[in-house]
């Protein structure tokens, strides 16, 4: 063989090992997993794979099984049946294990209101064995991160709502957990405070850690998600990445229209046909569309005025409502 | 991709160095846990630090000068040589260690526990960061028991300048009082574990069993003093062991071995049953 021909193939496996991907070992894979409380089941044979690296979401509203899912993920909550499995192993069998690779931020914030906000992160840290001088540094550095700094020798009840979840979100990472679990991370808190938590996660996401979450606020899903399913009474509806889902599931754009509520109901029955789908709310007329505007002037021209109208993309608000016929936040 | 054998999981097959590093994590976690919960409690402690400090010293200060100045005055006077031949401040001095402990115990067993279940509910937060129910339950225990040790380490310090402790054994009632708080704490400890709403519970608790038990165990009189229909009360009551077994090594109490045994069993077996029981209700509880 002569060097040219050595040469050419030493760069084709070095191409291939650049540019091929190596099939990627799901660090979560669940198989027909049930979770039953007495007859009624919260969880009902859902199977999903997450890769290491993703950012994946559960989307769906109150009840729909998220957080029990997530706790089943986090080796807290024996499952009913089915397989799951968490980096390899089953949580049945392997709790301490397992949860020693994963940060977790509950639902409701469980920080210990009895020792100051420096003090639960190097407790927190205790847990997994870490040592105190290692603790020290990296309480700091966290402290950093979730930019309460000048707020580590304070007390817990002394923080805002969202300083409480940004040193929750601290606290879970002071293992550097190969895998985020967040529950619902930015429920109840104000708008500026979720886009602070929503860049720390981003980060974390950049620094490659595999964020699952799960959230009924369709513009944080499709903000931090790279995939997601949708999830109802127990069961899931759908999967795929945001602009996937919206794609196969909803139009392009979407008119609201509010002609109060009395009316709407009346009015939905004239403009049927209208756009590519109609779905009447309560509060709102919601036509599907690929040009809102046009599909508005359309209304018009019938002599239909609404009391205000808006031109909107669709979101998974939208696809939510298409798969199961109601909204996300009831 | 080469598949080894996990340690200590036999038929199980390594998958990847992910794998091998939550095998590795867990050691710690299973081996050391309840330490970890323990250093936790007694860090949440400091924060009554100052609390513990003054009843630390002042309970037993206040306790020995009332009985031992004031009341015993009158009881050695009345008695002649006080009662089973000894002061009275002698006779009650190891009743009031195991009191101490009980009230002691009562507090820590009751509130922290309702308090990291429910109203501050950082068990379910060590037990998202790996750590068991039956971990959490003996790191709160050991962290009792230290404090106990210490408490009733302080209190016997305060008998032995009273001139309490006539005997060179007396130093075993301070191990004595700590099980003596273990073995009504534990039982509180399951129950706090089970409960799900505090609607009060703890103060019946406190106001119509810790108080009679006081009262009604031998503690400042013999048992022997109270009617005989009554003193069932005593053969149930912890407090009544403790008391009777810490005079055994306080002085010469005059009690035949067997009941020693007993006394010793009747508290062990107690702690043992309330530790289990408790460990089983928080297992349950955070596997929701």
């Amino acid at each position: 063989m002569c060097l040219v021909q050595l040469w050419n193939k030493c760069a084709l496996l070095l191409i291939a090992f650049i540019f091929v991907p190596s099939p990627s070992i799901p660090v979560v894979k669940a198989t027909e997993l049930v979770k039953k409380y007495k007859e009624f089941s919260a969880v009902d044979g859902i199977s999903f794979e997450i890769a290491s690296g993703e950012s994946f979401g559960f989307l769906g509203p109150n009840g729909a099984g998220k957080s029990t899912t997530m706790r089943m993920i986090g080796a807290v909550s024996t499952r009913t049946s089915g397989e799951l499995s968490v980096v390899g192993l089953d949580p049945n069998n392997y709790g301490p294990e397992i949860r020693s690779q994963l940060g977790v931020v509950p639902q409701s914030d469980n920080l210990d209101t009895e020792l100051r906000v420096r003090e639960n992160l190097i407790v927190y840290g205790r847990y997994f064995g870490l040592g105190r001088s290692f603790l020290s540094s990296k309480a700091d550095e966290l402290l950093e991160f979730a930019q309460l700094k000048d707020k580590a020798k304070e007390r817990i009840d002394d923080l805002s709502g969202g300083m409480k979840r940004r040193l929750t979100i601290a606290r879970a990472l002071i293992n550097d957990p190969r895998i985020l679990l967040l529950d619902e991370p930015t429920t109840g808190l104000d708008p500026q405070a979720r886009h602070i938590l929503w860049d720390r996660l981003f980060r974390l996401k950049e620094q490659g850690t595999t964020l699952i979450l799960t959230t009924h606020y369709m513009d944080e899903a499709e903000q931090l998600c790279d995939r997601l399913v949708v999830i109802d009474k127990g069961k899931i509806m759908a999967e795929g990445s945001p602009a996937s889902l919206i794609r196969k599931y909803s139009s392009r754009e979407v008119l609201e229209l509010r002609f109060g509520s009395e009316h709407n109901a009346k009015v939905a029955k004239k403009v049927d046909g209208i756009g590519e789908r109609v779905e009447v709310l309560p509060d709102r007329i919601l036509i599907y569309s690929e040009n809102g505007e046009a599909t508005l002037k359309q209304i018009t021209d019938l002599g239909l005025n609404p009391l205000t109208s808006l031109v909107r993309r669709s979101s998974l608000e939208d696809v939510f409502l298409r798969l199961t016929g109601r909204s996300l936040i009831e | 991709m080469t598949n080894t054998a996990i340690p200590g999981a036999p038929g199980e097959t390594l998958e990847s160095p992910a794998t091998a590093k939550a095998m590795a994590g867990g050691i710690k976690l299973r081996r050391y846990g309840s330490w970890y919960v323990a250093e936790h409690r007694l860090r949440s402690m400091r924060s009554y630090l100052q609390t513990m400090i003054a009843t630390g010293i002042g309970t037993p200060v206040l306790y020995l000068y009332a009985m031992g100045v004031g009341l015993a005055t009158l009881v050695d006077a009345d008695q002649g040589q006080g009662l089973d031949k000894v002061s009275y401040l002698i006779f009650v001095a190891p009743a009031l260690i195991c009191s101490a402990a009980l009230t002691i115990a009562t507090e820590e067993f009751s509130y922290p526990i309702m308090l990291g279940f429910k109203w501050n509910p950082t068990f379910f937060g060590m037990n998202a960061a790996g750590l068991q129910g039956g971990q959490i339950i003996n790191g709160v225990t050991y962290s009792v028991i230290i404090r106990l040790v210490v408490q009733s380490s302080v209190y016997y310090l305060f008998m032995l300048l009273f001139h309490a402790i006539p005997s060179p054994l007396g130093w075993l009632s301070i191990f004595v009082a700590v099980l003596t708080g273990t073995a009504i704490g534990t039982l509180l400890m399951a129950y706090a574990t089970r409960l799900e709403e505090d609607k009060g519970q703890f103060n019946y608790i406190m106001r119509f069993g810790i108080i009679p038990l006081t009262l009604f165990s031998g503690t400042f009189f013999p048992l022997a003093a109270l009617p005989t229909w009554l003193h069932w009360i005593g053969w149930i009551s912890p407090l009544w062991h403790g008391t009777e077994l810490a005079r055994v090594f306080a002085f010469n109490y005059p009690e035949p071995i067997w009941l020693t045994v007993i006394h010793v069993l009747y508290l062990i077996v107690l702690t043992w049953v309330g530790w289990w029981l408790a460990r089983r209700l928080a297992i349950r509880r955070l596997n929701k």
